[in-house]
């Protein structure tokens, strides 16, 4: 491997540093792409914000003085006026329209969607990492017949679907995770082939397969390993994709349904009710959502240019 | 040329079919029909209703009865919510707005992004590339949905310029808010794609050469370095078209313009199962026309990778 050879090289960091002569040691592949990640700024900052959003909705709920369905009656009708953000009412960023707590229902839309994010992330990366690794490895026939049916399921405009399928089968958590989780795997499966064809010509795998491995377990235990990198650049891109996709079906009231929220509902319940001035409850969940959104972009990038053997 | 357009044909049909056999056992499988509602309707009547809308027939005869009516007759059976219309007429009500402005974004996000990047990349690290820079990565994590309520805010609500929603026959001041908040995203990744493969064909060796022989630089873009560097945009095209297809979903939904995107909403809504499949049809069958196009379009101009 290249990494454990390459040399700094002064441009890449900003300070020269002179430092004394220290026994020389080693280091992992791992252990060289995370000082490359540490070294980007931008995408340090953003995990460090992703960090505390994640901690955030978990340590937030304590301090809420409103429960997520608790109706606060002294305002309705008047969210306008009384429903503001402010601490005296316990409201810290306002009340929704039918006088919830915003607080607590951001927190509530910004587990959901980093939930749906992060679990179908995790579902297209099993299912994708398999099957790609599978068709790659194996080759062939099987192979084209595998990405033949990739390439027709891709095609298909999935969101349609997807939207079919919440309505047959009601809009439930389950099928919406389903649905996405249908989609999202695909493109994960052609990345992960692609990098399974330039691997499985690698001497570590003849070696393995001299030794008279099984070739089902090459593949689980020589070639995903070795994927291990794409694999997680990938996902964390994805992440944000699919935050993305389950707000727009939940911006068009196909999605998450009450009394569950997620920040797709949030933002589309906020943009009918601006116009009464009520501005706090689409900025709230606005804001988490774009720096949501920012930070795992950023993530992905950084992970990518630390990962990524080609940009080296 | 024709090999590769015949080619691209033999997925591009099975992949049609696949949605309306999907779209088709989707709605067929779900639970109940739109005429199961809270009355119990008398089994007569119930199997009156059936044999006006031909679901008495067996599974498979109704499948190719409604695949065969769509192929030879462009026909997508009535509605079954609003009686006294077709799926037909409802697609041809909503399907000029939702082409108008479609069309706008198109030409906008193409337009102004390919100009920006260009730009961006001829004047690079000016103030002109870093306010392309900022657009771009603004433009990736502003999604429409989230956009189209900022732009009514601003200018409805606080400016009071623009009316934050109906269509009104197309009146220009009616059609720009939903241009832009369709073509806000693609404008800002065509223009992030412009000025990368410009910047890369701009370090080339025979656009050294260009310059050698002494012509001017804004003549080195338009005759030399523009159309290898406009080869990624192309293949970008596919996705920005399937890409407003789906977003107007959303712009037809926020601003009320009446396009096929409302219909689709409210029929989803509705359970309006017929007005669905229809639409979906529809819009699938154009997703997949895009790329077919853009798929040719490509090959024609890049004959490398016609395989």
């Amino acid at each position: 491997m290249l990494a454990e050879t390459r040399v700094e090289t002064p441009t890449r960091s900003a300070e020269p540093e002179l430092a004394p002569a220290a026994p020389i040691k080693g280091r992992s592949l791992w252990q060289d792409a995370g000082a490359r990640f540490v070294r980007n700024r931008a995408a340090l900052v953003s995990v460090i914000v992703l960090v505390t959003i994640v901690l955030f909705t978990f340590v937030g709920p304590f301090f809420a003085a409103w429960s997520i369905e608790k109706i606060d009656w002294s305002i309705i009708g008047m969210v306008a006026q009384k429903g503001q953000p402010s601490l005296a009412t316990g409201h810290y960023f306002g009340a929704d329209e039918v006088g919830r707590d915003l607080y607590s229902r951001v927190i509530q839309g910004t587990q959901i969607s980093l939930a749906v994010g992060i679990l179908g992330s995790a579902v297209a990366v099993i299912v994708g990492t398999l099957y790609g690794a599978v068709a790659g490895y194996f080759g062939g026939r099987l192979d084209s017949a595998m990405m033949r049916f990739v390439d027709i399921i891709y095609s298909i405009p999935f969101l349609f679907i997807l939207i079919l399928m919440l309505i047959m089968f009601g809009r439930s958590f389950v099928v919406l995770f389903m649905g996405i989780g249908l989609i999202s795997w695909l493109g994960m499966a052609r990345v992960v082939r692609g990098q399974t064809l330039t691997l499985k010509n690698r001497e570590f795998v003849e070696a393995a397969i001299a030794t008279g491995v099984k070739p089902l377990a090459v593949v689980f235990r020589h070639i995903v390993p070795n994927l291990l990198g794409i694999v997680v650049v990938y996902a964390t891109l994805l992440i944000p994709e699919i935050i993305l996709l389950e707000s727009f079906i939940s911006f068009l009231g196909l999605g998450i349904q009450e009394p569950n929220t997620s920040l797709g509902a949030l933002i589309s319940d906020g943009a009918q009710t601006m116009q009464y001035g009520e501005l706090w409850q689409l900025g709230f969940p606005l804001a988490f959502f774009v720096v949501i959104l920012f930070s795992f972009f950023f993530a992905g990038d950084g992970l990518r240019d630390a990962l990524d053997p080609k940009d080296r | 040329m024709i090999l590769f357009v015949l080619k691209r044909l033999a997925i591009a049909i099975p992949t049609l079919l696949v949605l309306i056999i999907l779209s088709f056992v989707l709605m067929k499988v779900a639970p109940g029909n739109p005429f199961t509602g809270e009355k119990n309707l008398p089994r007569d009547v119930l199997n009156n209703i059936y044999a006006r809308y031909g679901l008495d027939k067996p599974l498979w005869q109704q499948l190719l009865e409604y695949i065969w009516n769509i192929v030879a007759h462009f026909d997508f059976g009535p509605s079954f919510k609003y009686k006294d219309r077709s799926v037909n007429e409802i697609i041809a009500q909503g399907f000029p707005v939702t082409l108008t402005y479609g069309f706008w974004a198109f030409i906008v996000a193409a337009g102004i992004g390919i100009s920006m990047g260009v730009i961006a990349a001829v004047k690079q690290n000016s103030w002109a590339d870093y306010l392309a820079v900022g657009v771009t990565i603004g433009g990736q994590v502003i999604p429409n949905f989230v956009l189209a309520p900022i732009l009514v805010l601003i200018f409805t609500l606080w400016l009071h310029w623009l009316p934050g929603g109906g269509w009104n026959d197309g009146k220009w001041n009616y059609v720009v808010m939903p241009v832009i908040a369709l073509s806000a995203t693609y404008l800002a990744n065509i223009a992030r794609i412009t000025r990368s493969s410009m910047l890369e064909v701009l370090h080339s060796n025979f656009i050294r050469t260009a310059r050698a022989k002494g012509l001017p630089g804004w003549k080195v873009v338009t005759k030399h370095a523009l159309k290898p560097a406009l080869l990624p945009v192309v293949s970008y095209l596919g996705p920005v078209f399937v890409g407003m297809i789906t977003g107007s979903v959303v712009i037809d939904l926020y601003f009320s313009t009446g396009g096929i995107g409302q219909w689709f909403v409210n029929s989803a809504l509705n359970r309006d199962y017929s007005t669905m499949l229809g639409v979906t049809i529809l819009l699938g069958a154009l997703t997949i026309a895009g790329n077919l196009v853009v798929d040719v379009l490509y090959a024609w101009i890049d004959p490398k990778i016609r395989y």
